[in-house]
């Protein structure tokens, strides 16, 4: 972790060296995070209700999910960048360093611009909070279910990563690459799944960690009725996939093979 | 320092096995200079990779400073130095400087020792003219220079590079070729490395490996090279010779011993 952090470092003072596309870059990131929020305001203006929910409460729902989603993805998001390491053979310089490959291709030109998303979030967050006036035996839980939310996005992205290990390897790809088909065959998931994996790792947390740890937070019944042990479960989930997302992507390192000269 | 034991390597290539490695047993002792030879795709870079813990080996095992690469990679990271002429392992759009900081992280080398390491490269390797150059606008033979600093920045006692001399003109070359030197004799470590270029084989290695179809067809020095061809043929004749006598893929490993013209060290 430190030497992650040292990493990121080295390369947000490398991208700040040229100011000019920095600023821009962080600019529009707010510019982009703003009308998000710009947009809750407008429904809500609306609407004063939302499936059963105030403003407050569902900003604190978009809050708090947004607040993991765009955590994990300023830290971790470039991990999705795995497969253009793969094929331009720059993964073999990571895995003769020793560090892990995923904190190596997760700082890989690390540039903090997304900041903005994450700063928007926990704004919008705060501001839920201060409306909300959540007693301190339920708000221990908001620490616990960003931190999952967190965690979960991190180990999706990681087993997206690792199962670009395994696509390299898969029959129609080889193909493509032996007969110098189009590219965009080549990586089908890195291409087309960018998005679908971010859909998922930004709706998941909010199903099954953002969601019901928030009921808890909240005080409110499940308007689905399901049951009230769920709501501490956000950890144990996290921790879980976390243990798998290691695992596939040690085993998709194995599986690398390198490219042929 | 670097023993592998029978250790091969196949890919599967449109359902079809690629064997690049296949049996490949050798000791490197500490302090050694080895180079190794053989005809292009004969398997000398996928050694490497095995070596290096890019490639875990798909039969037998190889050790280096007595640790796997393929379960220990981080560990043998810290021992070993790595250099891949054909493709840097530097940052493109860093300057060299930048480069060689976020390699001090990595390798959590202190901040004084890096300072004198690098002072004492860049004094032997001249790269004090490009050091805030980006390494995407660097010539080969700076690049090469700046990758072989980075190689080397942690200290390690084993060095390994796939042909490290390559492109270089005859000034680089001979540069490139005298620091290897030094570091071999003055600081003891051992070293590595394949080439195409066999001034890199006679004017360093007191040893040559090899390396035909995934299989070791000669190890000795390079006397003992020479000496595998009756009367006074040059080197290139030598290597040559050796390449077109060189067996087919499927016929079985020829056995140390019953082949006279393989000599063993
Ligand atoms: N990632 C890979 N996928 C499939 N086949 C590979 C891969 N890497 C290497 N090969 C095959 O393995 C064989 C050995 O390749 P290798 O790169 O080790 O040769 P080499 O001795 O380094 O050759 P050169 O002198 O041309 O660099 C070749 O037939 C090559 O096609
Ligand atoms: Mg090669």
């Amino acid at each position: 972790m430190r030497v992650y952090l040292l990493l990121i470092w080295t390369w947000t003072r490398a991208a700040a060296r040229y100011p000019a596309s920095f600023t821009l870059m962080t600019i529009g990131g707010c510019v982009a995070a703003g009308l998000d929020v710009a947009v809750i305001w407008i429904i809500f203006h609306n609407t004063t209700t939302l499936g059963g929910f105030d403003l407050p409460e569902v900003m604190f729902l978009y809050g708090s999910a947004g607040l993991s989603f765009s955590v994990a993805d300023l830290l971790f998001g470039n991990a999705d960048r795995i497969s253009q390491h793969i094929k331009a053979g720059t993964f073999d310089g990571m895995l003769i360093r020793p560090v892990g490959t995923f904190v190596q291709v997760a700082a890989d030109r690390f540039t903090p611009h997304r900041a903005g998303r994450a700063l928007q979030a926990a704004v919008v967050l705060a501001v839920a909070l201060a409306r909300l006036d959540v007693p301190a035996t339920r708000a221990w839980m908001i620490p616990v279910m960003v931190v999952s939310g967190i965690v979960i996005s991190t180990s999706i992205w990681a087993l997206g990563g690792a199962a670009q290990f395994l696509l390299t390897d898969a029959p129609e790809v080889a193909n493509a690459f032996t007969y110098g088909g189009a590219t965009l065959t080549q990586y089908p998931l890195s291409v087309y799944g960018a998005d679908l994996v971010r859909g998922v790792t930004y709706v998941l947390p909010l199903a099954f960690v953002n969601w019901q740890p928030g009921l808890f937070v909240l005080d409110r019944d499940d308007p689905l009725g399901l049951p009230y042990w769920l709501r501490f479960l956000s950890p144990a989930a996290a921790a879980a996939l976390a243990l798998v997302a290691v695992y596939a992507w040690r085993s998709g390192v194995r599986r690398y093979r390198s490219t042929g000269s | 320092m670097i023993d592998a034991d029978r250790i091969g390597r196949s890919f599967r290539v449109r359902g079809r096995a690629v064997h690049a490695v296949r049996d490949l047993s050798f000791h490197v002792g500490a302090g050694e200079f080895v180079g190794c030879l053989g005809p292009n795709g004969a398997g000398k870079s996928t050694t490497i990779k095995m070596l290096t813990g890019i490639l875990a080996p798909t039969s037998g095992r190889v050790t280096v400073a007595g640790l796997d690469p393929s379960r220990r990679r981080t560990a043998v990271a810290r021992e070993i130095g790595v250099v891949f002429g054909q493709r840097t392992t530097l940052w493109w759009d860093l300057p060299l400087r930048d480069s060689f900081q976020l390699v001090r992280l990595l390798y959590k080398v202190d901040r004084v020792r890096f300072r004198e390491r690098l002072d004492e490269m860049t004094d032997r390797l001249g790269l004090g003219d490009f050091l805030g150059t980006p390494v995407r606008q660097l010539s080969l033979g700076q690049r090469m220079r700046g990758d072989i600093t980075a190689a080397l920045l942690h200290d390690p006692s084993v060095l390994v590079l796939d042909e490290p001399t390559i492109g270089l003109d005859i000034v680089s070359k001979s540069e490139v070729r005298a620091f290897l030197r030094e570091l071999n004799t003055e600081r003891g470590t051992t070293v590595l490395l394949t080439t195409h270029d066999l001034g890199d084989i006679e004017r360093l290695c007191r040893r040559v490996m090899l390396i035909d179809h995934g299989r070791l067809a000669f190890d000795g020095t390079v006397e003992e090279l020479r000496a595998t061809v009756p009367g006074e043929a040059s080197i290139e004749d030598v290597v040559a010779h050796l390449y077109l006598r060189s067996p087919a893929p499927r016929t079985p490993p020829p056995r140390p011993g019953e082949d006279p013209p393989i000599a063993t060290a």
